[in-house]
């Protein structure tokens, strides 16, 4: 078996038990907060009989004792059926799988767009060492740092959507456009502008500083010295020698900040109204729709530790010190 | 008479700092001559690597600056090239080996990558022609299973194949001039011994001009020709081994000599230099050995003393040495 094999199929097996503990984690953490499904129901009903209630409460397994209900749960994760919302009517995984591609492709367009403008403006400011384009770019990164997202895609909305009528200010599609093709990527690709900037523009920020300060490091480094007396050039220093070995903390840092751009995607999503998971997260948590959170939130604990073992391989392709083992 | 390969004149290389200036090199002159290998030997901190990076305008600006001099290479000043025809020069006709191999290389570069570069910056070519010249470079340095090490990342050799390594890279283009900025310390004695002895054959075989630079003065008995003392940023001595060994003049070289551990006399302390050198921010005002020397005399502590032949070409700077010689 090839090492890179077998130090996948270790690392999926070491992966389900940090899931299901943190799906037992989150189970106990819901149902610390007061309130269920139900009194949330009936609270919206604007009132209702103790035995309807306590119907409800049946046909929802919540009367029974805590210990059972985590026995179903985890046997529902265990056969990967996530249950049913009764606030939706419909199947989690239904749920789930008709909100996962707006978010997807939020999360993606908001991270490639913060890693390479982080990673070039980084270079950039670390060239231009306290001249300048280095001084603009730190400042730059540390107003987008300190400023709350939401706050920033309030504004965005404000300059691009009402001010100047450039894009769209909520939603993934026009709504009744019917539009298919061609059209339909441009529309969605119009939509997905402001969000997407607004979800980048912190992480660009961090990545921007983070890449300046593992640039200047390594450019203190004895084998840049030594490139330099080979008769490199600064380009070739800069992209070939420094680069390289800079990237190293910033692919750290992609592989722990998955779980925090899914935080921040709740905000933007609510901001914007982008029909996708964090938006849903967010609403099951006043809805108090059990199922559906544990859902997505054992989606996001999955695909957090798979980035995650993503990112080590790729740092071990970066790196020959490293080796998959 | 025909340009000498290196000749440096006056050389001031000074660190500015907070409104501070440190002289790390202040009025430094010598020569190398092709096919010779000059050894620049001193304590710690007295100017070695600072005027070797001087030599290739490595020093980092700020905070270091070359305020004078003349660094004349077959006949050209180098304070006056562009900094373009410099970044030609390095690697080509002047190249540099480094203190310590372990952290001289890339680690995310092959060996053979990383020499090949060299050969690529100045000869152009294609990517197989410089990696085949690698493999030759390897072998003139002696790492056996050359073609095969060429693969290898730096964290898989140990320090000497390290160092024989970035021997290789600065040697890819032949250089004229080949500054080895301690090429042994970091290195086990028997490496060592065998690292120096392969700069000594490369330097005869290609007919390269070497300076050495060490603290080590084994070194240089064995394989430099002559030798300059420098002490706190200036050249105090200057002679033929030979000459230097058998009449040192300064009272600083004297006190180094002494200091070396011989072989039968048992027992009892190394003979040591009295004092520390003095910081470069809080120089003496005269002689800036004065302090620690047991000859000084008033003169010594109120005005410098310049490099002054006292035999030909074995120049001294000490008021005393030369007075003596004059009598």
């Amino acid at each position: 078996m090839p090492p890179t094999l077998r130090f996948l199929l270790r690392r999926l097996g070491q992966a389900i038990p940090i899931i299901l503990g943190i799906a037992i984690f989150n189970f106990f953490l819901l149902h610390m907060a007061p309130g269920d499904a139900v009194d949330v129901l009936a609270g919206e009903a604007g009132g209702a009989t103790p035995e309807y209630v306590a119907q409800l409460k049946a046909k929802f397994g919540l009367d029974q004792p805590m210990h059972v209900q985590l026995g179903k749960f985890l046997w529902n994760v265990a056969t990967l059926n996530l249950g049913f919302s009764f606030r939706h009517n419909m199947p989690v995984v239904d749920l789930i799988l008709a909100r996962l591609p707006a978010t997807l492709l939020l999360m993606i367009c908001a991270i490639v767009l913060a890693f390479s403008a982080g990673l070039v403006l980084g270079v950039t400011a670390a060239r231009n060492l306290n001249k300048a384009p280095d001084r603009i770019i730190s400042v730059m990164a540390l107003l987008a740092y300190a400023t709350p997202i939401f706050w920033i895609g309030l504004m965005l909305i404000l300059l691009f959507s009402v001010k100047l009528g450039w894009l769209p200010s909520s939603g993934m599609e026009t709504i009744g456009g019917d539009l298919s093709g061609a059209a339909r990527i441009w529309d969605v690709a119009r939509h997905l502008v402001l969000p997407a900037v607004t979800l980048a523009l912190f992480f660009m920020a961090l990545y921007t500083r983070l890449m300046r300060a593992s640039m200047l490091e390594v450019y203190g480094l004895d084998y840049v010295t030594v490139a330099r007396a080979k008769g490199v050039g600064e380009r070739g220093i800069a992209y070939r020698h420094v680069l390289r070995n800079a990237l190293l903390p910033m692919i750290t840092m992609l592989g722990l900040q998955v779980g925090s751009l899914l935080g921040g995607s709740v905000l933007v999503e609510t901001v914007f109204g982008w029909p996708g998971l964090g938006r849903l997260a967010f609403e099951s948590v006043f809805q108090r729709d059990y199922n559906l959170l544990l859902g997505i939130l054992l989606l996001s604990s999955a695909l957090v530790v798979l980035v995650n073992l993503l990112i080590d391989l790729l740092y071990a392709r970066l790196d020959p010190r490293i080796e998959v083992a | 008479m025909s340009a000498r390969l290196l000749e440096v004149r006056d050389l001031r290389t000074h660190f500015f700092n907070r409104g501070t200036v440190a002289k790390a090199v202040d009025g430094v002159s010598f020569h190398v001559d092709a096919g010779e290998m000059l050894a620049l030997v001193g304590e710690s901190g007295c100017g070695k690597s600072v005027t070797a990076y001087s030599l290739l305008r490595l020093i980092a600006d700020p905070p270091g600056k070359i305020v004078g001099g003349e660094i004349l290479f077959e006949g050209h000043d180098l304070m006056k090239l562009s900094d373009d025809e410099m970044r030609r020069l390095r690697g080509d006709r002047i190249a540099m080996i480094f203190q310590d191999p372990m952290s001289s290389l890339n680690p995310v570069f092959t060996i053979g990558a990383q020499i090949a570069e060299s050969v690529l910056v100045h000869r152009g070519g294609t990517k197989a022609a410089a990696l085949s010249r690698a493999v030759e470079l390897l072998d003139l340095v002696g790492i056996p299973d050359s073609r095969r090490r060429i693969d290898e990342y730096p964290h898989r050799l140990s320090g000497g194949m390290r160092q024989r390594a970035v021997i290789a890279m600065a040697l890819a283009c032949e250089p004229k001039l080949l500054i080895a900025d301690e090429p042994t310390t970091a290195l086990d004695v028997t490496i060592q011994a065998q690292v120096l002895a392969l700069i000594s054959e490369l330097k005869q075989r290609l007919g390269m001009g070497v300076i050495m630079i060490t603290h080590d003065l084994g070194v240089v008995a064995q394989h430099a020709q002559r030798v300059a003392v420098m002490y706190a940023g200036k050249i105090v001595e200057q002679a033929a081994v030979a000459d230097l060994f058998s009449r040192p003049l300064h009272p600083y070289t004297k006190g180094l000599l002494a200091s070396i551990p011989r072989q039968g006399a048992s027992g009892g302390r190394l003979n040591e230099i009295p004092g520390m050198v003095p910081s470069l921010l809080a120089m003496p005002r005269g002689c800036s050995f004065a302090p620690r020397c047991p000859k000084a005399v008033d003169r010594c502590t109120h005005h410098v003393p310049s490099l002054a032949d006292i035999s030909p070409l074995h120049p001294v700077s000490c008021f005393v040495a030369q007075q003596e010689a004059k009598l």
